[in-house]
């Protein structure tokens, strides 16, 4: 085991990190909304919305994110008309794309999630909210809602958790984030033992700190189970 | 524009279903990796030896806290010389060169293998203890316990997990297209660039993937309800 290589390229590898919590961080934003979104079309009592939000998470969910991150970063620009378009100044850029690929991704993974959690709020909670005399839109802001996103909490870390480790696939877009680092460093140093371990530290201590955070706001969130215990 | 994908001499139908075949080949041999690997994990979990806990334990939480990219250019750049590390114990010094396949199929086993510890452990605990003492106080030995009492039930509860399993190692063979072997996506990448219709080979790649996994959702779906055809439902 070669340390003093370790200690070297360890602010090389370290200077990946920003960039795989900026893409995991803006994907998970973004797809929340497509999540939601697709959830409520799934959840909604017309047929059409309700039968494109399951083609998209069957598609979506089905196939590998190397497949879909291939198809918008390659596949696209083989269109004059993308390339023509507006769109293009954000499709030709590798950063760009490797969200847009997370983004939906883990948008149709959300949106199963959230679909779950909507769906376990107890339907009394709602009936007495509507005999309250809220509206459709009052009752979802403050009871299905906050119900809902507690509910799923503990799936959706595991999601930003699955995000942190699909991030590495931008590397193969280009992007020089963690994986991308340490694979150049590899193929310079053919020192692989180490750098798998470097880089496998990172990851650990990323997800590690995620978990925490999301059983802290788990806890937070869950007054009641405070309570009683 | 669709000829290219044809079966012909200028088509590139017989390389992509290689490619599909392939891919079915990484998978089924790396999930049965896993399940061994996740057989072995779970009693090492379960058993009372401290260092085999241990190493199970280390073994799953890092390789499923890791991106699956990193594990398989850990067994592509290292696995010849950690494959010769292994003959050089048994005595052999001279080279040892692994081929794509292999190594392709030791990555994804492994991956596969820690998330099959995790399911196969949750479905041996599943399993009544009560069961277990009826079988001992029958005077049946450990290993027929195990045969007749305990494998035939975490197996039924362990389907639906090892179900998802299977889902992640196929989509994770993708990955494997990095080493050069020439599975659905290294096929529609050569494709991709030879005739410069990227789009049309990786939605190409893209149904096959989802042929493949609605396939085994299927077959799984069926092979839950073989299991569960003695279980009473209420």
């Amino acid at each position: 085991m070669n340390w003093q290589l370790m200690w070297d390229v360890l602010p090389t590898l370290l200077a990946g990190v920003p960039l795989t919590l900026q893409l995991v961080a803006l994907a998970e934003l973004l797809g929340f909304a497509v999540g939601l979104g697709t959830a409520l079309m799934r959840l909604s009592d017309s047929r059409a919305a309700a039968w494109i939000a399951q083609a998209y998470v069957f598609v979506f969910r089905g196939t590998p994110l190397l497949v879909q991150l291939y198809l918008i970063y390659y596949g696209l620009g083989q269109f004059d008309a993308v390339r023509q378009s507006a769109a293009w100044t954000i499709l030709r850029e590798p950063y760009w794309c490797a969200i847009l690929g997370m983004m939906l991704n883990t948008g149709a993974y959300t949106s199963e999630i959230l679909r779950g959690a909507i769906q376990s709020v107890p339907p009394g909670q709602v009936e007495a909210a509507r005999a309250c005399g809220m509206g459709r839109f009052l009752v979802f802001r403050r009871i299905v809602l906050p119900i809902a996103i507690r509910q799923a909490l503990p799936a959706y870390g595991n999601e930003v958790i699955l995000m942190i480790k699909a991030s590495s696939l931008a590397s193969i877009i280009t992007l020089m984030e963690v994986t991308g680092i340490a694979r150049k460093i590899i193929s310079q140093t053919f020192a692989v033992f180490e750098i798998f371990i470097l880089a496998g530290l990172i990851y650990l201590a990323l997800n590690f700190a995620l978990a925490r955070i999301f059983r802290y706001a788990e806890r937070r969130l869950s007054p009641q189970a405070r309570v009683r215990a | 524009m669709l000829d290219i994908l044809s079966f012909g001499p200028t088509g590139w139908g017989w390389q992509l279903l290689a490619g599909a075949g392939m891919t079915v080949a990484v998978a089924l041999s790396a999930f049965a990796l896993g399940v061994v690997i996740g057989s072995f994990g779970a009693a090492a979990k379960l058993g009372g030896n401290v260092v085999l806990r241990s190493i199970a334990e280390v073994y799953t939480t890092v390789v499923r806290g890791v991106p699956e990219l990193l594990v398989i250019y850990l067994l592509f750049f290292g696995g010849n010389s950690m494959a010769m590390a292994v003959a050089s114990v048994f005595g052999y010094d001279g080279y040892v060169e692994l081929n794509a396949f292999s190594i392709g199929v030791a990555a994804v086993g492994l991956i596969s293998g820690s998330y099959s510890t995790e399911v196969i452990r949750g479905a041996a605990q599943a399993v009544p203890h009560g069961q277990i003492e009826a079988a001992r106080a029958c005077g049946m030995g450990r290993w027929l316990i195990l045969r007749r009492v305990l494998v035939p039930q975490t197996l039924r509860y362990a389907l639906p997990g090892l179900g998802n399993v299977w889902q992640l190692t196929l989509k994770d063979t993708s990955l494997v297209s990095v080493t050069a072997l020439t599975e659905i996506m290294r096929a529609a990448y050569l494709g991709a660039g030879a005739t410069r219709q990227p789009f049309l080979f990786y939605t190409t790649a893209a149904v096959l993937y989802l042929l493949l996994t609605t396939i085994s959702t299927a077959a799984f779906e069926r092979a839950e309800r073989h299991t569960m055809r003695g279980v009473r439902r209420a």
